[in-house]
This record gives structure tokens, sequence and C-alpha cells, in this order.
């Protein structure tokens, strides 16, 4: 059984004007891998609790975790954890949970992330742990958002830091493309997939992540490309931006 | 006619993770009516209901259902089929 754990919140950063990320001090965190999630609980003073899960978005990094929560209309959980949870206030969280979303750090082969919306937070530990152990393997990423503005790690993913050396990211807007963007807002397509991830031939691992039609379009069209189903990993979300 | 809403057998951990002391969704499965095989963590999740819902991605097969009451975990495994879980060596 994993044991429900007090975190504490300990910093906090805006990723947009509805996204927070959530530095947590969980005491007694055992690790994880990059790609899990943990269930998150509130408990009210009436004893009524409500739990949602989220992936970690932070590097396996002793005793504190990061989650990045995406506020979504009527959602109690999300809600609380964007607009009202402050430094030094407590929750519970569960885990680390999932063994199957998981990259494995110590493995070479290259690696295709393919992120919709909030579907980037798992996707940015991966990122986040090969920077941490020094792996070199290839990474590409592509992230789907609706707008420059809905950019999660906006200074980080995509901008070079040392150690991402061999990390190439590539952004679609769906609905609003930057003005000096040659690309107009569009969908991911299969042939932006094709083009700026890796070839079925190079057997790299692919994860997907985001809302359900997202995971499935995108998910669809890497195995029409040749990509071994076995090799394609999902997350899905539902149409909500705010579990996982 | 819409379907409802699902998500993948990845949130299914958590709630498992209270009765089992091992990580299903990372275990593969054969289903127990089309054949089918996979692995647990791409099973479909409808969470719309009381509780979890889990179903074959091939052929809809209800394959697991999972309700947590304040006391209790109930859990119908009726159409899990096979799973193999592989021990760490």
């Amino acid at each position: 059984m994993v044991a429900w754990r007090p975190a504490t919140l300990a910093a906090d950063r805006w990723e947009t004007d509805s996204a927070r990320t959530l530095v947590l001090d969980v005491p007694g965190w055992p690790g994880h891998r990059a790609g899990q999630h943990v269930d998150v609980r509130l408990t009210a003073e009436d004893g009524y609790t409500a739990q949602r899960g989220y992936s970690v978005a932070s590097a396996d990094e002793g005793e504190r975790i990061e989650l990045t929560v995406q506020r979504v209309e009527g959602g109690e959980v999300s809600s609380y954890l964007v607009d009202v949870f402050a430094p030094g206030d407590a929750v519970e969280v569960r885990g680390p949970l999932g063994g199957w979303f998981v990259w494995d750090a110590a493995s070479p082969d290259p690696v295709v992330l393919v992120g919709g919306g909030s579907g980037v937070v798992p996707l940015m530990a991966m990122v986040r742990e090969r920077r941490r152990v020094g792996s070199r393997a290839l990474f590409r990423v592509l992230y789907s958002v609706r707008m420059p503005e809905d950019r999660y790690y906006r200074g980080e993913l995509g901008a070079h830091r040392p150690g991402d050396g061999g990390v190439d990211l590539f952004v679609a807007y769906t609905r609003r493309a930057p003005e000096a963007s040659p690309r107009g807002p569009g969908r991911l397509g299969a042939a932006e997939l094709n083009t700026h991830g890796f070839p079925a031939e190079f057997a790299p691992v692919c994860f997907v992540c985001g809302p359900t039609g997202f995971v499935e379009t995108a998910s669809d069209a890497l195995v029409a490309l040749g990509h071994d189903p076995r090799r394609v990993r999902t997350e899905r979300f539902g149409s909500g931006g705010g579990a996982r | 006619m819409t379907e409802p809403e699902h998500v993948d057998a990845n949130a299914l951990a958590g709630p498992l993770s209270e009765i089992l002391s091992v990580d299903l969704t990372a275990a593969e499965r054969r289903c127990s009516v089309c054949g089918a095989c996979g692995v647990f963590a791409e099973l479909h999740v409808t969470v719309d209901g009381p509780g979890l819902v889990a179903s074959c991605p091939v052929c809809r097969t209800l394959v697991l259902r999972l309700v947590r009451t304040p006391d209790s975990v109930w859990v119908d495994l009726g159409g899990t089929g096979v799973v193999r879980v592989r021990l760490e060596t």
C-alpha cells in the first residue's frame, strides 16, 4: 500500500495565467521515475475529502517534488491548488504511482515526447531527469498548445540549458501562433510528427500525453507512421486540463 | 451519440495501490473476450460515475470496476482475463 504523506507548499511559480507550479516538501518521499504521478487529497474542516491525480513535473531530487496544476472551470481540487493553496499550507499526496508511462533514464534509446496542453508536465519531468542524470539519449519534444501565452516552462523547455544538448523542441500552436512564426495556427498532424519526431526505423520510445482526443489522434498517427504500438506509451487525462 | 469520457488505466494506480502490493498498471494482460494483448495501463477508464470502470481498448469488454467507500474498496475483476506481473529479479 502506498502511504498518504503530508506535503507542504515550499514555493510556487506561475507558468501561465491559469497554471501554477507547486513546489512541495514531502518528508519521506521515496523518490520517483520520470513520468509517474501522484494523487493529491484535500480534506475540509468538516471531513469532506476530494482527490485528483497530477503528474510530477520535477526530476527525482530528494524529498521535494513539483506539480504543475492547471485551473479547470468547476474543478474543486484544481481551483484550490491554483488560487488558494499558500506557502506553508499542507495537503496529502500518495505516490509515486504508475509504472508504465515512465522513461527509463538508463536507456540510450531515442525518445519522442508528444504533449498536448498540460500533457507536457510529465514530459518536462523526463527532460529534467535526462539533464539530472547526464543522459545522452536523443529527445524530440513536440508540444501542442493553443497560443504562446499558454506555454508552460517557457524559460526552460527548448531554451538550450546546459545538459539539454540533444533535446529538440517543436511547438505547434493550434489557435494563434507568434507573429514571426512561419507556421500558422493548426493542429499537430501526422506530417509534423514524421518531420519533427524520429523515423520508425530508429525504434524510439514514444510518450504521448494530453487530452483524450489529442492522445488518440497522435498515437494513431505514430502507429500509422510505422512505430511499434508497444513502444507508444500514452497517458490520457480526459477533456479537462486539470488532472495530469 | 457521444461516448462517455474516458482516461486510461494509469488512473487506477492510486486506487489499486490501496489493496495490491504490486503496480498492476505496468502488467501485461490478455483480454478474456477478444484475446487482445497489451498492458493494463492501456485500458480505457471511465471516471464519470461513482466508481472507476475499466474496459478493453479493443473490444470494449468490461474488465474491472472499482468503487471506494469510506471504509472499503469494492472491486469486480470479472473480465480481467490473464495478467502477467513481472517480478523484480
